[in-house]
């Protein structure tokens, strides 16, 4: 393992400026904290320049940040590279992140894992020769009841095994991106054979028969 | 103030205080990594674990406030056991190479794993290896030792004022590094050696060159600059191989400047070892004491006491410029001068030319004025308590002179005299910030000092000071109790926030034993233009490089000191004298705080002792000295000059004097804006202009900003 990696000079931009739509989220951003604390910013500006810039962020916009937070600009990289999230180099246009965390691996992540390496001979912190692939190791992605997961982009790909994790690629590959979710098709967290708890309760309809006068009220649950 | 039990011993300490130093307070010894007690606290070594009854685990008392009635063991089988844990895996990544280690032998880490670790390891993987960064001329850096303190980004960032290092990553892979590997461009950067608790930040110049064990360690004083920091310097045999910094609160607390550090291997370069005779040719030749003597005695013969001068340069102990005085009044000289840069700076009042509220008193001011100087350069650690101040408390700071980067903020006010002449007319918004501060101060600087109206910004200062408040003696209000009750007294303590600022080691003493021009006396500035003229025929420079090195065609000079700098290249005789590591000597710093300085090594060749020279001197011109011994010298030194006795110790000066000597009532050239006298700080006298390392500094630091200034 290392450390972060900041991306080469040659392709360093020579300067950064986020754009008018990034910065009318900065005003609200920034109205968030009150003046002498808007170093606070920092986690949110990292996160549109990055998206504003192909999901990098270049050096330049370190400065810019830390000029208009106030910061010293070693503060704001401290922060960059502190978390995985933010990236300092280019990646791919698909960015894989794979849980290879505990839970994820006991519902076997390797297998995962190998599916990428087979598919697009990538280990972690590579990208693909034609640039399209990048994949990082991530610590525990928060969804472990669908385990092991996969992240491309800002989606969540669930219940992978080495054969979803082909034909995922495969479609990634051809520009598509498969419905989000669990791959298995299974409804939200509920097991995979359909609902194991509560079951006497329901009616006919799926609903239970007290709940039916309190939905309206009390409004349904998440 | 909460009372505690430690070990079984019960303190009581201050509120606010932490765990701790509540155990130190208790006498017992806690191993520490990250904790310093000049740097914030960040708690992140866990070195400091000790059981507190009734806590669920074992606390990190560097980062626990003490509190009442808490039961503390730090020796105890689960403290032992959780110190013993940290130690073993701070080592789980730190490399075994404790034998090419420079740190090795002072190293906080291989002492404490003696004292607090296991005898072996149980860790078999392997280590992880980080790259090493560039740090710049003076810092070496081997990463891999890191354990992640963070003391050094503390410094950098809380003390030095250069917020440019940081810890990138996170975890395994956490970096210490600086911006873009830039070199910390401080002039205190140095100071992390010292702070870093392993050997990843090590000395660039000193690398294996010594082990610790080997060196003779003097307690002496720095004289690279007027802070008169206190400095440990480090020799094997005759060579002095590197210059530490030694606690004391009232100076430099426990930092020294870049230049006071490395400046030492000047010391071995272009030095005098003997004495010279310039031939018939006009090249110095090689000549024995004997002949140099007997060259200077005939050379004296013809003439008159009138026509003779003295100047003695900014590095000279007291008792060499003493010993200089008292022969060239004997001589019938009254052309002496102690003030090289011309500074109008005069004698006799002594609030009127020192930093009469201290360097540990500006901790107490709420408003400053700075005039024409940048501290900075001319004394980094006076600096570094302006902004120690400004960290701590509100305080206005307004600068007139150039616009530099202070480390602190301040209201720029102006370039030159004519904010200074409105500041004292009270047209200034400035004049009543100091007016409404409780201790108001006003820095004025060699550079608006040194101008030919120096002397009018002198009495601008003083009028400042006058008006503004600034000196006041000790004050008592009275506040009656009610009921009865006693009253309360508040006591303001005297305060005198008028400071000039020096920038040579040499200056106050000079001008408390009155190396000035005496009756009918030449400046300095008068006797280069009557050496030149043929006026002065005479001139004796004791360790005086900073005038102009053209030779004086009619006129036989005499240069005595160290280093074959500027002032040698004009004389006529050379004698080699010793620099300020090699002999003992007082020196007076710009609080006006004697000092002693005390050799760490013998000069070179034949050089000798300064007042050792004017001694023997006295003795072939026929107006022999009256010391023997250097204790005599300095007897006579006492009893003419009193303030001399007094050994570290700031005694106020009396600010009525100054205000009754007549200044002049000239006005101030507005035409010229105050610039500071530092054009490098690197390079400021013989010795650092003679250093490899310094050379190095200004490669690295200040030539890029000039050429960048230029285009
Ligand atoms: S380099 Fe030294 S001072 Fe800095 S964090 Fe590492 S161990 Fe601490
Ligand atoms: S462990 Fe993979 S999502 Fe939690
Ligand atoms: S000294 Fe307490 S955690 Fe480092």
């Amino acid at each position: 393992m290392s450390g972060k990696h900041i991306a080469d000079d040659s392709l360093q931009p020579e300067s950064f400026e986020f754009s008018a739509e990034s910065e009318a989220k900065i005003t609200t951003i920034l109205a968030k904290y009150p003046e002498p604390r808007k170093a606070s910013a920092v986690m949110p500006l990292l996160d549109l320049a990055q998206r504003q810039h192909d999901n990098w962020i270049p050096m330049a916009a370190i400065d810019v940040i830390a000029a208009r937070l106030g910061m010293a600009r070693i503060r704001v990289l401290e922060v960059a590279t502190f978390y995985t999230m933010y990236n300092l180099e280019p990646v791919g246009a698909w960015y894989l992140q794979a849980c290879t965390t505990t839970p994820c691996w006991l519902r076997g992540s390797n297998e995962m894992m190998r599916a990428i390496k087979d598919t697009l001979g990538l280990d972690n912190h590579q990208r693909t020769e034609d640039g399209r692939f990048t994949l990082l190791e991530v610590e525990c992605l928060g969804a472990c009841c669908n385990a092991p997961i996969l992240q491309v982009n800002d989606d969540f790909y669930e219940d992978l095994d080495y054969d979803s994790t082909v034909s995922l690629i495969e479609s990634l590959k051809k520009g598509e991106a498969p419905s989000v979710g669990s791959v298995k098709g299974r409804q939200g967290s509920m097991s995979k054979d359909g609902p194991t708890s509560l079951v006497s309760l329901k009616d006919k309809d799926g609903v239970p028969a007290w709940f039916q006068d309190q939905a309206a009220s009390v409004g349904g649950d998440d | 103030m909460p009372k505690l039990t430690v070990d079984g011993v019960e303190v009581e300490v201050p509120a606010g205080s932490t765990l701790l130093q509540a155990c130190e307070a208790a006498g017992a010894e806690v191993p520490r990594f990250c904790y310093h007690d000049r740097l914030s606290i960040a708690g992140n070594c866990r070195m400091c674990l000790v059981e507190v009854e009734k806590a669920p685990k074992p606390v990190a008392s560097c980062a626990f406030p003490a509190g009442d009635g808490q039961v503390v063991h730090t020796k105890s089988e689960l403290a032992r056991k959780a110190q013993k844990g940290t130690m073993e895996f701070l080592l789980i990544n730190h490399p075994l190479d404790c034998p090419i280690c420079d740190q090795g032998g002072e190293c906080d880490l291989q002492d404490q794993a003696m004292g607090y670790g296991y005898h072996s390891t149980r860790y078999t993987e392997n280590k992880r290896a980080v790259a090493d960064k560039h740090m710049g001329p003076l810092v070496k850096t081997i990463m891999t030792r890191c354990i992640h303190c963070t003391r050094c980004v503390r410094f950098s960032t809380e003390i030095a004022g250069v917020t440019d290092m940081g810890m990138l990553n996170r975890g395994e892979n956490a970096e210490i590094t600086t911006y873009l590997e830039k070199a910390l461009d401080s002039e205190l950067s140095a100071n992390v050696i010292d702070l870093c608790p392993v050997g990843a930040l090590t000395s660039k110049p000193y690398a294996f060159v010594a082990r610790p064990w080997e060196l003779k360690k003097t307690e002496t004083v720095d004289v690279m600059d007027a802070v008169g920091s206190n400095i440990r310097v480090d020799a094997r045999g005759s060579e002095v191989l590197r210059v530490l910094p030694r606690l004391h609160e009232d100076i430099n607390e426990e930092w020294i400047s870049d230049k006071t550090r490395y400046a030492c291997d000047g010391l071995k370069r272009q030095r005098l070892d003997r004495p010279y005779v310039r031939g018939a040719d006009g090249k110095l030749k090689p000549a024995s004491w004997d002949q140099a003597f007997a060259t200077i005695a005939s050379n004296v013969k013809e003439v008159s006491g009138k026509q003779m001068a003295a100047i003695a340069g900014d590095m000279v102990d007291a008792e060499s410029m003493f010993a200089l005085k008292s022969l060239m009044t004997a001589l019938g000289s009254p052309n002496t001068d102690c003030r090289q840069d011309g500074t109008k700076l005069q004698a006799g009042a002594r609030a009127g030319y020192i930093f009469n509220t201290t360097i540990a008193g500006i901790e107490r001011a709420d408003a400053l004025l700075i005039v024409g100087s940048n501290p900075r350069w001319e004394a980094a650690l006076v600096n570094a308590r302006i902004r120690k101040t400004w960290m701590r408390k509100p305080i206005k700071i307004g600068v007139v002179g150039e616009r530099l980067d202070l480390t602190y903020d301040y209201d720029y006010l102006g370039a030159g005299p004519q904010t200074l002449a409105e500041i004292a007319s009270g047209e200034h918004a400035f004049t009543q910030v100091l007016k409404d501060a409780k201790a108001p101060m006003l820095i004025v600087g060699q550079g608006a000092l040194s101008r030919a109206d120096g002397e009018a910004v002198l009495a601008t200062c003083q009028a400042i000071a006058e008006q503004t408040g600034m000196v006041y003696d000790e004050s008592r209000t009275e506040t009656p109790g009610e009921d009865g009750a006693e009253p309360t007294v508040t006591v303001t303590p005297a305060w005198n926030g008028f400071n000039v600022l020096h920038t040579a080691a040499a200056r106050v003493a000079g001008l408390d034993l009155g190396f000035v021009p005496g009756e009918g006396g030449k400046d300095v500035e008068a006797i280069l233009k009557a050496a030149k003229s043929g006026g002065v025929k005479f001139l004796y420079l004791l360790a005086a490089d900073e005038i102009e090195a053209k030779a004086f065609p009619n006129c036989f000079v005499v240069y005595q000191g160290h280093h074959g700098d500027i002032g040698a290249q004009a004389a006529d005789v050379v004698l080699p004298g010793a620099a300020y590591t090699e002999k003992d000597g007082l020196y007076v710093n710009t609080e006006g705080r004697v000092q002693l300085g005390v050799g760490a090594a013998f000069p070179p060749g034949e050089a000798r002792a300064d007042w050792k020279i004017l001694r023997a001197l006295s003795n072939v011109l026929g107006q022999t000295l009256p010391y023997d011994t250097l204790e005599d010298l300095r007897m006579a030194l006492n009893k003419a000059h009193p303030v001399f006795t007094g050994l570290d110790v700031t005694e106020s000066a009396d600010w009525s004097a100054f205000v009754e000597m007549s200044l002049t009532d000239g006005k101030m050239d507005d035409t010229v804006p105050f610039a500071s006298p530092i054009e490098n700080f690197y390079m400021t006298d013989p010795i650092s202009r003679s250093s490899a390392t310094m050379a190095a500094c200004t490669e690295d630091f200040v030539v890029p900003k000039r050429k960048a200034a230029a285009s």
